[in-house]
């Protein structure tokens, strides 16, 4: 509870922050002091002492699993915002307004990771998405970027209503919000709740980007200018991953096999369109955006498996896969030339820069002593321990194979290819961020367990 | 408490890697290959030194643990027992052996270059020394990443597209043995990563059936047994000689290496079912790549097929399942692992003088460089497993149990023997001895550095083909008891 009133009220505080001050640095300090604060708030969660207690009537729930999440999302800010308020700057010429809506979507994060009742759901998943539509549409005199926000904009209202037709329905059949009494309720499946499932899986689907209705992502995250693709793409859908699964996991767990299948399907199609696309991409922003589909295939595993080791593979994935894209999106914002030919030679001229986003790119290919290894680990595991469907683990390790091909292109590009120096201007703040987010990412590459040991804390 | 003799395993995987960091921070090539030496002489006197401090004939020599993921059941385990010292001694040995012997080739980035080297050497330690399933998979993936680097940066026109391929092939392959290890894993009694654990997994027959090919697929791709073997020749031929040395006298043991210590003795229940399928392709992998390696004009391309049938026979031998060709077969990858080394050491100086590697462009070497070409006839000798050389005690004792198991199987690979012997002895002919020409004409006598590499190796190759007692000693019991888990279930 205290990070939700935190990052609202830090929001109102950046949009004041542009008036009072006109100080370039200010803003991008300001955002990180947020992140820092909202880390100790999610903290306390943690520990139990809220700041202002006020009763909640039970819709909002923060065990340590939730706020060990909000915790980890947080450290994932702070590390976005010191390595994008430059660009962002740069982009915008106000800074301070699009940190205010980052911490908006922040407060939206943290309520869908946190709902207990449906009503809460909707608000958060809502809070969350209309700054993004905002966010997305900023580089105003692009038309790409107002395409994208126009896009993501139609597509995800329609979504929204979907999402709320499901809600409708189930709380027809069980004439509640609360997702507890749901799953008390759901033992036999009636016409209405089938439909009420199938609606909110399709809109929960459509905010992941889960395959067959992931139409809307290449489009929006190219478009999108990449400094705020790269929030979008990590936090946002970590986010609305963790609410999906204990939407699911909460409401109708006991239904599991009733709509385990469905997931499978879901699952199967993303990794495959994701990574199949990927391959033939040009653009390394645009291979990314099918990488990200991709990467969401994997994490519908925890949806299909349903299990304690899911359940915290889950958040792991979420971290590393946010950590590592937020690397890369770093990089690749700076870049002029956003083609595969772009990075030749980038190690050679640049050779910190080339072997952090190695690092990166590791991480997201699942190579051992990279975060990313041990998320793929433990989305394998959890779906082996169902004992079910061998043929979906197997089909992950194949397309994971592909991934490897299209992450190390880029890998190639900057190591073995030979290509001019690109003009790429760093500051020695942005490579110690960097650095930061590398040695994160492999001392979970080495040591998982201490995502574990915070979410069981 | 540090105790030495505990933590040698542990030392053996550290050292390298320490050497490999100090090698990336030199600037100066000549400093980093110096350093690049002594690092991996380090790593050699350690590796005898770890022989002296434990017993000559236990089971396990020594094991040393630490706390990993207790959470995941898994544990930083390491064990150095007969085969796999028997490997990191080969590991150890190799090094040196292929720093001295390209000491005066230049290269561009020559600190990542050692580097990455020194990395390669840490990683394939750890294979062989691994007994817990998740940090073996760790180092058979870590061993592989540096190596991908080695092979991409340096070498021919093709080496990016050549090293991709093999990146790829090897990682669906270890991507297959990693669900193998989970399935394992989940089903030991307590959820344990050991080797102990997954040994008494208990599997039905049908599970064992299909897991023994994730298993197989991943070691085979390594080894590489037909007709997995496409990405191998290109690999080879397009990397950096040095690099090749690495890629084919150790990385390719870790296939072999590891059906023995894996997947026989975890599968035992299906073995029955499926060697003849192995041996088979085995079989016909020597015979094909005999074929192959005859017409080859490429002396690295020889030298690869060659390499691929002498594999060949190498797995078939260890799934024959009887103790001689276990014997065989695990003395042979120490043997084979010197070879191939006199060969490529010999390949490449001729390319680096000249610049050339096609046969029908060589000749008349021997009359400018007599010592060498003595010294390479010695190899080559050894390479087609002549009486007195290593190779000799090994292939023998795989035809023994090959032989055993079956005439025809044995009478097929024996073609392999006298093909062998046909194209080394052709490529010698052609290459050494002739008249010389344009090219060859300017060819002098080998520097000091290869010599030395090359009279090492020979003496090698001499005295464990004569008395090869010590090193049964070494690996007898731990072969036979690995063989005895094998035939019991």
């Amino acid at each position: 509870m205290n990070s939700i009133i935190l990052s609202s009220l830090w929001g109102v505080l950046m949009m004041y922050t542009g008036v009072v001050t006109r100080s370039k640095n200010a803003p991008g300090l300001m955002a990180a002091l947020g992140a820092v604060l909202l880390m100790g708030a999610a903290w306390l969660d943690l520990n139990g002492v809220a700041l202002i207690s006020f009763n909640l009537q039970g819709m909002l729930e923060f065990p340590p699993y939730v706020s060990g999440f909000i915790l980890l999302m947080s450290l994932c800010l702070l590390l976005y915002v010191l390595l994008s308020n430059d660009e962002i700057d740069r982009l915008t010429g106000h800074s301070a307004d699009y940190l205010a809506l980052i911490f908006f979507v922040m407060t939206g994060v943290i309520i869908v990771a946190s709902f207990k009742s449906l009503l809460m759901m909707f608000l958060g998943v809502e809070i969350m998405s209309i700054p993004l539509y905002i966010l997305a549409a900023s580089d105003k005199r692009n038309l790409k970027s107002n395409e994208a926000g126009l896009k993501y904009f139609l597509m995800g209202s329609f979504s929204t209503g979907i999402m709320l037709m499901g809600i409708a329905l189930l709380y027809g059949s069980f004439g509640t919000f609360y997702t507890a009494t749901i799953n008390i309720g759901s033992l036999a499946l009636s016409p209405m709740t089938l439909s009420g499932i199938v609606f909110l899986m399709v809109a929960m689907a459509f905010k992941v980007s889960a395959a067959p209705f992931h139409f809307w992502t290449p489009d929006v995250y190219d478009g999108t200018p990449s400094v705020f693709t790269s929030f979008m793409a990590t936090i946002v859908k970590a986010a609305a991953f963790f609410g999906f699964l204990r939407l699911f996991e909460g409401a109708f767990g006991k239904l599991h096999e009733q709509w385990q299948l469905l997931t499978a399907i879901i699952t199967a199609a993303t990794l495959l369109i994701g990574n199949l696309t990927a391959v033939f991409q040009q653009s390394v922003k645009r291979m990314l955006a099918y990488s990200s589909i991709a990467q969401a295939g994997f994490m519908m595993f925890a949806l299909f498996a349903m299990n304690t080791v899911a359940r915290q593979g889950l958040v792991l994935y979420g971290v590393s896969y946010t950590l590592a894209t937020i690397g890369v999106f770093a990089v690749l914002a700076k870049m002029k030339d956003q083609t595969f030919e772009g990075f030749n030679g980038l190690a050679k001229h640049k050779p910190f820069l080339a072997l952090m986003l190695t690092v990166f790119l590791l991480s997201l290919a699942g190579i051992p002593l990279t975060a990313g290894f041990f998320a793929k680990y433990y989305m394998l595991l959890a779906a082996l321990k169902t004992g079910q469907m061998l043929w979906l683990v197997i089909l992950a390790i194949l397309t994971a194979a592909v991934g490897i091909y299209y992450y190390f292109r880029v890998v190639q590009a900057m190591y073995f290819k030979e290509g001019e120096a690109p003009e790429l201007e760093t500051t020695s703040g942005f490579r110690f961020t960097l650095l930061v987010t590398a040695i994160l990412i492999i001392l979970l590459g080495v040591h998982p367990d201490w995502v574990i040991a915070l979410i069981t804390y | 408490m540090f105790s030495a003799i505990d933590n040698f395993p542990a030392l053996m995987i550290w050292l390298p890697l320490l050497g490999a960091v100090v090698s990336f921070l030199l600037k100066k090539e000549q400093q980093v290959k110096q350093w690049a030496f002594v690092s991996s002489m380090l790593t050699l006197g350690l590796t005898v030194t770890s022989l002296f401090y434990t017993g000559q004939s236990n089971y396990l020599l020594t094991q040393v643990s630490y706390i990993w993921l207790p959470s995941l059941g898994s544990s930083f385990t390491l064990s150095l027992d007969g085969i796999s010292w028997m490997l990191c001694l080969l590991t150890a040995l190799s090094f040196p052996l292929i720093f001295i012997s390209t000491s005066d080739a230049s290269r561009s980035r020559s600190n990542a270059f050692y580097g990455l080297m020194l990395m390669a050497q840490a990683g394939l330690m750890g294979v062989f020394l691994a007994t817990d399933a998740l940090t073996f998979y760790f180092f058979w993936e870590l061993a592989l990443i540096p190596v991908y680097f080695l092979a991409s940066m340096w070498g021919g026109e093709r080496r990016i597209q050549a090293a991709f391929k093999f990146f790829i092939y090897t990682f669906v392959g270890s991507l297959l043995l990693l669900i193998g290890i989970l399935y394992v894993y989940l089903k030991t009694p307590e959820q344990s990563f050991s080797l102990s654990a997954f040994y008494q997994a208990p599997l039905s027959a049908q599970e064992q059936g299909w897991l023994f090919w994730m298993f197989f697929l991943a070691f085979a791709i390594k080894m590489p047994i037909f007709p997995f073997h496409t990405w191998q020749p290109d690999a080879y031929e397009q990397s950096d000689t040095a690099v090749t040395m690495v890629l084919s006298a150790v990385m390719v043991k870790m296939g072999v290496f590891a059906m023995m210590r894996w997947l026989l003795p975890l599968f035992p229940a299906v073995l029955k079912q499926y060697d003849n399928i192995i041996i088979g392709l085995s079989v016909i992998g020597i015979v094909y790549a005999s074929c192959l390696a005859m017409v080859q004009d490429d002396l690295k391309r020889l030298v690869a097929y060659s390499s691929i049938a002498h594999i060949g026979l190498m797995s078939a031998a260890i799934f024959t399942r009887s103790m001689e060709a276990w014997q065989g077969a695990t003395i042979q990858m120490f043997s084979h692992g010197i070879n191939i080394l006199g060969m490529w050491i010999v390949v490449a100086l001729i390319e680096r003088r000249l610049g050339i590697r096609k046969i029908s462009e060589l000749g008349g070497l021997a009359s400018k460089a007599p010592t060498l070409a003595i010294l390479f006839l010695v190899v080559a000798f050894a390479n087609v497993a002549l009486p007195l050389t290593n190779a000799f005690v090994g292939e023998f004792l795989m035809f023994a149990g090959l032989f055993k198991f079956s005439v025809w199987y044995a009478a097929v690979a024996g073609l392999g023997i006298i093909l062998s012997a046909v194209y080394t002895l052709n490529m010698i002919k052609r290459v050494m001895f002739g008249s010389t020409n344009a090219a060859t004409v300017n060819f002098g006598e080998a520097g000091r550095p290869v010599l030395i590499a090359l009279t090492v190796i020979i003496v090698i190759i001499f005295v464990t083909g004569v008395y090869p007692e010590p090193l049964f000693n070494l690996f007898e019991s731990t072969a036979d008891a690995l063989l005895r888990r094998i035939l019991i279930r």
